[in-house]
């Protein structure tokens, strides 16, 4: 709690539609309080563009504590900004000194058409997850909680995963736009619980069926866990890949089965 | 009149197993025939359009968000209460319904927590076979944990996601029915209007509503058999709370406007344990676990003037004020307590922090105690938290905590069906207000979500759609929406057309100012007979005086603030009237007048043992109230008292 402000430039992308041409325009962004968040400065700054009557910059926000996954811009090229394990709601602006130039781009993925502004389109994640990220359990059918014992480590583990928040970041800061970490971080939640293991390969070879209809493929560069405000870790692609491969095989056999 | 409020006759334990047993069903070939609007995909929401999927029904979801699974129930920390008695520790459905009746300080229906008691169970089964990762021991059993004073552990957790991890369970069992065709999903839809015909009794029932697209501005109508507004509480007309940013109340309000009765208004809970704001374009508050207050000391300095650093100022010019009140309890008082407290020597000047707007939560002793490892553990990722917001070490600097808004009881009244005044339209979670009473205990906001959603509407429901077998939807050609819509568009038309000199984030902070003065932690007669002058002047200013720019066909947030901060207004003013009606102090709701010798909250059972649940009629009208009496049979009403 300092009470200090900065002065800043502001770079940011700004687009009128999905279909428009879009450009950077430069917004002064002075008196900033360092204690404010990111998007408390952009608040700050659209409150400036109201008042001189120019449209405020569109940017995607809701619960502003890091856990809904709906913000997430570029800051200087970086998903989520430098700071490590930090959704863009979560950055502060002590960590930016008076006078820099911050350049704020939207998601940057073809998957990710621009809405507006900051703001854009991540719904080919829904798609994955509507292809095969449950299990089938209808309302009513389940047996007594403690009937499934589950070893800590397998649930701590399937934790690890389910943390991700679905912002796409991985997805941005990826040379490829792939969405591997995204997959594998929901694949790897599942397949691992013992409830997950009859959907197991099913679930493996739609979502990643599913995932290739919108994303690129995955080279192992590691920028997604790096860009990863859970620091979901990589190594789940790599059981990703394991179960898909297996896959193949097993719901080919299935299907001979049939 | 308020509608029967069809609560089942028989003992409490038999009520909810002879109602299903006694209302109407759809059977399993005719549920296709039917199709339901779901508003909201968080918790209640979510859970209803999956279960309504399965059971055959054709669903339709709408949310504002770009994807159902940002709803807010995904925010929720702590976890979510079941009596499964797993610990052995006593629990049992009668003491989770007797907690929750007690807690929510004798406000509530008792059928209805006994029936959430009784789902408890089935909630915890459910998630689990859905694969929620909740915590568990070596052994391989669930893990559970002590919360908000009880005195049995019976709250399940995963991790301090547990809101996470329950509504992406909702979330995933919802889109396998949109896989599957049987859940038609829309996002960045916002309902604005509800839209209502005449049955052939005259009876107006609801048959869909009218939404506009985010993105493209487009307004479209939705018709269904029935609508259940699963659109969660109303805590943002205080502009600072806990809540999402864009956690509105809109679309009850809608409802309420087309006849929706709206219940306890005034019944709003404040958590004291939150990170105090820092500067006037502060956006939301965050809150942290109560748990801190387990070894975290609550103090201020004696004197308004105190120049010096926390740690450097003595014992003796320390002011521990919930010690000193409350020796038996101490820093550990309930929620309201702690908070109204905590108001009380901010309001004497004696507050910290560079606004002096908070309180000290000190660890110094516990770690001098204890040891940093051990306080570490406990608390290491609420510390870590705090330090990323503050930029202070609350290792070495105390934590400076204020209360702040994060749930609400009040909400659209509804019968044990979860239907509201208007036929047809159905509230569930939040959004409602039936089961919390005027206090909410911890770890139950999840539950009650789920129970609704799970297992009490899916049933339900099925009462009001069997007779109407046969039944086609109403034309979305037909002038009810075709008036709904044209209502949308002026509305929306209105708003961009004013041209005034302020922004709706400008009007939303300064109505939150006064609803948080008025109608905040302590409520009196004449600062609520203010707050109804003060809302309606600058809601006045607020037709007047708004500038939204750009337009109606694009992604235009102002714009969506705008009719979020409009119907804010409307029901700031009504949450004053409610205040000021109820003139007793109970749960989250404390009269000045209604108090203890002591301070303490003071109900007048005799007179307000009742839910107030108000009709509107306009803008310029004062509302009606209507009376639902309740009554105890099972849990004997008594005074608290936590000296």
């Amino acid at each position: 709690m300092s009470g200090k402000t900065l002065n800043l430039t502001l770079s940011v992308w700004r687009q009128p539609g999905p279909d428009a041409r879009g450009a950077f325009m430069t917004y002064p962004a002075n008196g900033i309080p360092e204690d404010a968040s990111f998007l408390e400065m952009l608040d700050i700054v659209n409150e400036g563009l109201i008042e001189d009557g120019e449209l405020p910059i569109e940017f995607p926000h809701d619960c502003r504590e890091g856990i809904c996954g709906t913000c997430g811009v570029m800051i200087n090229g970086r998903a989520h900004g430098q700071e490590k394990g930090t959704a863009t709601c979560q950055l502060h602006m002590r960590k930016f000194a008076d006078g820099d130039t911050i350049v704020i781009e939207p998601w940057r993925a073809t998957a990710f058409p621009v809405v507006r502004d900051l703001v854009v389109d991540r719904s080919p994640l829904d798609k994955i997850i509507e292809a095969g990220g449950f299990i089938s359990a209808p309302t009513g059918t389940a047996p007594d909680a403690n009937e499934t014992p589950i070893p800590k480590e397998v649930a701590d583990s399937a934790m690890d995963a389910a943390a991700c928040i679905g912002c796409g970041a991985c997805v941005a800061a990826c040379p490829n736009s792939a969405a591997q970490l995204f997959t594998s971080a929901k694949v790897w939640h599942l397949n691992s619980l013992p409830q997950g293991q009859s959907e197991r390969y099913r679930r493996a070879q739609n979502m990643v069926e599913t995932m290739e209809q919108f994303f690129g493929s995955c080279t192992n560069h590691g920028e997604c866990t790096e860009a990863c405000p859970k620091e979901i870790p990589q190594d789940f692609i790599a059981y990703l890949n394991r179960d898909y491969m297996k896959s193949l095989v097993a719901n080919r056999k299935l299907a001979g089965q049939r | 009149m308020l509608p029967d409020s069809k609560i089942p006759d028989g003992p409490m334990a038999d009520k909810w197993e002879n109602h299903k047993f006694d209302i109407k069903l759809v059977n399993p070939a005719n549920k296709r025939k039917f199709t339901i609007l779901v508003v909201g995909s968080g918790l209640a929401g979510a859970s209803a359009a999956a279960t309504l999927g399965e059971l055959g029904y054709n669903v339709e979801v709408f949310t504002f968000h770009d994807s159902p699974r940002r709803a807010h129930s995904i925010a929720a920390q702590g976890g979510i209460n079941a009596a499964k008695n797993y610990r052995n520790d006593g629990d049992s459905i009668h003491r989770l319904f007797y907690d929750t009746v007690k807690g929510g300080d004798f406000r509530s229906r008792e059928a209805n927590v006994h029936r959430l008691a009784e789902v408890s169970v089935d909630i915890i089964d459910q998630m689990a076979a859905q694969g929620v990762p909740f915590a568990r021991e070596y052994g391989g059993l669930l893990d559970n944990r002590s919360f908000g004073g009880a005195q049995v552990s019976r709250t399940f957790y995963a991790r301090g996601q547990t809101g996470q991890q329950l509504l992406l369970g909702a979330y995933q069992q919802m889109m396998r029915q949109v896989n599957e065709g049987k859940v038609k999903l829309h996002t960045q839809m916002e309902m604005l209007e509800l839209v209502l015909k005449a049955n052939d009794d005259g009876v107006e029932e609801a048959k869909g509503i009218v939404c506009r697209n985010l993105t493209t501005g487009e307004v479209t109508s939705h018709a269904g058999h029935a609508v259940v507004l699963a659109t969660g509480g109303y805590g943002n007309v205080y502009y600072l709370s806990t809540n999402a940013m864009a956690c509105n109340v809109t679309a009850a309000w809608r409802a309420h406007r087309k006849g929706a009765y709206f219940a306890n208004p005034c019944y709003t809970q404040i958590h004291p344990t939150c990170i105090p704001a820092s500067d006037e374009f502060q956006s939301k508050l965050t809150l942290m676990s109560e748990s801190l207050r387990n070894d975290g000391r609550i103090w201020v300095p004696r004197d308004p003037d105190e120049a010096r650093r926390a740690d450097q100022i003595p014992d003796a010019d320390r002011y521990y004020y919930l010690e000193e009140k409350y020796p038996a309890f101490g820093n550990l008082v309930p929620r309201d307590v702690a908070s109204r407290n905590a108001k009380t020597v901010v309001d004497q000047g004696l507050g910290v922090g560079p606004l002096k707007n908070g309180v000290y939560l000190d660890f110094a002793e516990a770690i001098t105690r204890d040891g940093r490892d051990t306080i570490e553990e406990k608390y290491g990722n609420l510390f870590q938290m705090y330090e990323r917001i503050t930029g202070e070490d609350p290792y070495t600097v105390p934590m400076r905590i204020y209360p702040a808004i994060h749930y609400t009881m009040g909400g659209l009244w509804v019968d044990y069906n979860l239907m509201t005044t208007i036929p047809g339209c159905y509230a569930t979670g939040e959004a409602n207000f039936s089961d919390h009473g005027a206090n909410r205990l911890g770890a139950s906001a999840l539950m009650q979500g789920l129970a609704d959603g799970y297992f009490v509407l899916p049933y339900t429901i099925g009462d009001y759609l069997a007779p109407k077998l046969g039944e086609a939807l109403l034309s979305t050609d037909d002038e009810a929406f075709i008036a709904a819509e044209a209502e949308v568009k002026g509305r929306t038309q209105r708003f961009l057309s004013i041209g005034g000199t302020r922004s709706p984030e400008y009007f939303h902070r300064e109505l939150g100012k006064l609803v948080w003065e008025y109608i905040g932690m302590a409520r009196d007669k004449n600062g609520l007979e203010k707050a109804i002058t003060e809302i309606r002047a600058l809601r006045d200013e607020f037709w007047a005086d708004l500038r939204v720019l750009g337009d109606g066909d694009t992604l235009n947030s102002s714009l969506e603030k705008a009719g979020r901060v409009a119907d804010f207004f409307e029901l700031g003013e009504l949450m004053a009237r409610d205040a000021l009606d109820r003139e007793e102090s109970c749960g989250g709701h404390f009269r000045v007048e209604s108090q203890t010798p002591e301070g303490e909250a003071k109900r007048d059972d005799e007179n307000f043992t009742n839910v107030s649940a108000w009709q509107w009629h306009d803008e310029n009208t004062p509302p009606t109230k209507h009376v639902e009496q309740l009554t105890f049979d099972e849990v004997i009403p008594s005074q608290r008292s936590y000296k």
